[in-house]
């Protein structure tokens, strides 16, 4: 009897100290929409204002008028959506070629990709951008964009996944007559959704939460994507208006955390596939 | 016939040359020409008043105590951030690799911060971390601690940016964890019941090896990952207080338009550590890493 009522102690323990962890990480985010409805003056009061009296909505058409925040929000969606789509276009043929063909040289090209894997764009940025700069791109968006098209870790991992791919079904193909842009379009894109899937998954929540590359690429509003935006509203509305820049921060994480929770289960099995192949 | 055959000699190249294109144009040619910068006293309004001045930039580095500091910064922080994030995670995933609806809640829920902008979260922690009005401090007069100027004080900013880069990292590694061990098959653990060994032993014997490849995998990606921390140190504390938080990659940043020079050898400095350290791993530890 003794042992069996120890058991269920230890159990609602363990219960308690799990649910204190999830609170550890969710907190911050609670904390941050409680912050960004309240006045001025709660942010201010000492003891903390847990909830606020009434909450203030018109925080967020302030923090919007902070700033240009619908370029902003335009440049994110036209940035993130034009990287995964050439990404696509341009990683899809690469890694078939690189998992289905033998030709000379294949495995120091391959190698390269390899390598431009390790080099991280904090090294290089400063040539890409005197680069950008002799192109007269730098107040356009494709500083933010054609640097990522060639995503040599998308690359290496869909040409794991299509190695795969059985050769017999795509000799049949060929002997069917099928040329090379249909198998690639018929057999190996369907057969490797969930590589797709994990890929663009990855690029999205990287690109739509990229600081470091716009900060160095951009210098003017109009180009600007959400992250950095936010990042000014510190500067446009000084260090103590909490409330506006919290509110301007929930306006940036909502729709990420929204498509977080709708796929979560994708998101992480993405992040946690990606990380260890 | 012929050109059928000469078609699909050249096919492949065909179908690897715009990725192909891209990873020279935007990773092979910039290296190169950082290198290139970095012999230079680069003139930005008038490149051709720049001058070739050879090693110059880097015998500077090397004489600089402003570098040195952002190297020990950054090494700090690398080592703080590995350790503790190693750490905790392989608690975490230990404690919660059992299966369950709960369990799987927790393991979302810590991955959270994962998803979100490096910069909502700095502003996030820059807002729990505000002395005067801030949370945390709060929390700490509750339970009787004495405040603490977090990131407004020079001895203790480095350590806030830590806590918040451990906090943030926690969850993706616990998860890469969490599926190691699940993958370790439990005819090996049965065995390990029968011969009664004891549960620290098991892990020690059988848990560690048997994940130590995915621990080897998260220490080179950490340290690498470490070494090029910015995000949070500019948002959060712009480098400081009186150079705290200067880290490489701050450092570079700082320089990249009054010297270029200078700023472009420094980042090769860091290209080089980040090969050194890559390297050195491999030597010393996939020896040791068992693999299956």
């Amino acid at each position: 009897m003794k042992t069996f009522d120890l058991k269920i102690v230890w159990t609602a323990l363990g219960y308690l100290l799990k649910a204190a962890v999830l609170m550890i990480f969710i907190f911050p985010f609670l904390w941050m929409i409680s912050t960004s409805l309240q006045t001025f003056r709660e942010t201010m009061t000492f003891p903390p204002t847990w909830f606020p009296a009434s909450p203030k909505w018109g925080n967020f058409a302030e923090a919007m008028n902070a700033g240009p925040f619908l370029t902003y929000f335009r440049n994110s969606v036209v940035v993130t959506g034009s990287i995964i789509v050439l990404q696509f276009l341009i990683m899809i043929p690469a890694a078939y070629a690189f998992a289905k063909y033998k030709f000379p040289g294949k495995t120091l090209l391959f190698g390269m990709i390899l390598l431009a894997f390790m080099i991280p764009g904090q090294v290089t940025f400063i040539p890409v951008y005197l680069m950008m700069a002799d192109w007269g791109l730098v107040k356009t968006l494709l500083p933010q964009i054609i640097p990522f098209i060639s995503n040599a870790f998308g690359i290496f991992l869909l040409r794991q996944y299509f190695m795969q791919i059985p050769e017999e079904i795509i000799e049949a193909a060929r002997l069917d007559n099928a040329s090379e842009f249909k198998i690639i379009r018929k057999i190996m894109v369907p057969m490797s959704k969930p590589a797709l899937a994990t890929i663009a998954l990855f690029s999205f929540v990287s690109h739509w939460n990229d600081y470091f590359w716009p900060l160095v690429m951009t210098d003017s509003a109009a180009v600007r994507p959400l992250t950095l935006g936010i990042a000014m509203l510190r500067e446009t509305e000084g260090i103590s208006n909490w409330h506006i820049i919290m509110a301007g921060n929930v306006i940036l994480v909502v729709p990420i955390l929204l498509v977080y929770v709708f796929c979560s289960k994708h998101i992480v099995k993405a992040f946690v596939y990606s990380g260890i192949k | 016939m012929d050109k059928k055959r000469i078609w699909e000699g050249i096919r492949p190249y065909v179908l690897i040359a715009p990725a192909m294109a891209g990873i020279m144009l935007f990773v092979m040619y910039p290296v190169g020409y950082l290198i290139y910068l970095s012999l230079f006293k680069y003139n930005l309004m008038n490149k051709d008043k720049s001058k070739f001045v050879g090693l110059d930039n880097f015998t500077q580095i090397l004489g600089r105590g402003d570098f040195y500091k952002a190297l020990w910064n950054t090494s700090i922080y690398t080592v703080g951030v590995v350790i503790l994030t190693m750490l905790l995670s392989l608690l975490i995933a230990v404690w919660l690799n059992k299966k369950g609806r709960f369990n799987s809640v927790v393991q979302a829920g810590i991955f959270t911060p994962h998803v979100v902008s490096i910069v909502s979260i700095s502003l996030v922690w820059l807002w729990l971390m505000e002395p005067n009005q801030g949370l945390l401090n709060y929390l700490f007069k509750l339970v009787g601690l004495p405040p603490s100027a977090w990131l407004q004080s020079s001895k203790t900013a480095l350590i806030s940016v830590i806590i918040v880069s451990v906090w943030q990292a926690i969850g993706y590694y616990t998860l890469i964890i969490v599926a190691a061990l699940q993958s370790i098959s439990p005819s090996i653990y049965e065995a390990a019941a029968l011969d009664n060994a004891s549960r620290f032993k098991v892990f020690y014997k059988i848990t560690l090896p048997m994940i130590s490849p995915q621990l080897f995998f998260i220490l080179i990606i950490m340290t690498i990952g470490s070494f090029k921390v910015f995000d949070t140190v500019q948002v959060m504390t712009g480098g400081g207080p009186n150079n705290a938080t200067t880290t490489l990659v701050y450092y570079i940043y700082g320089f990249r338009t009054t010297n270029i020079g200078y700023s472009a050898a420094t980042g090769v400095v860091l290209m080089a550590i980040i090969g050194l350290l890559t390297f050195i791993y491999f030597r010393l530890l996939s020896k040791k890493v068992h693999y299956q």
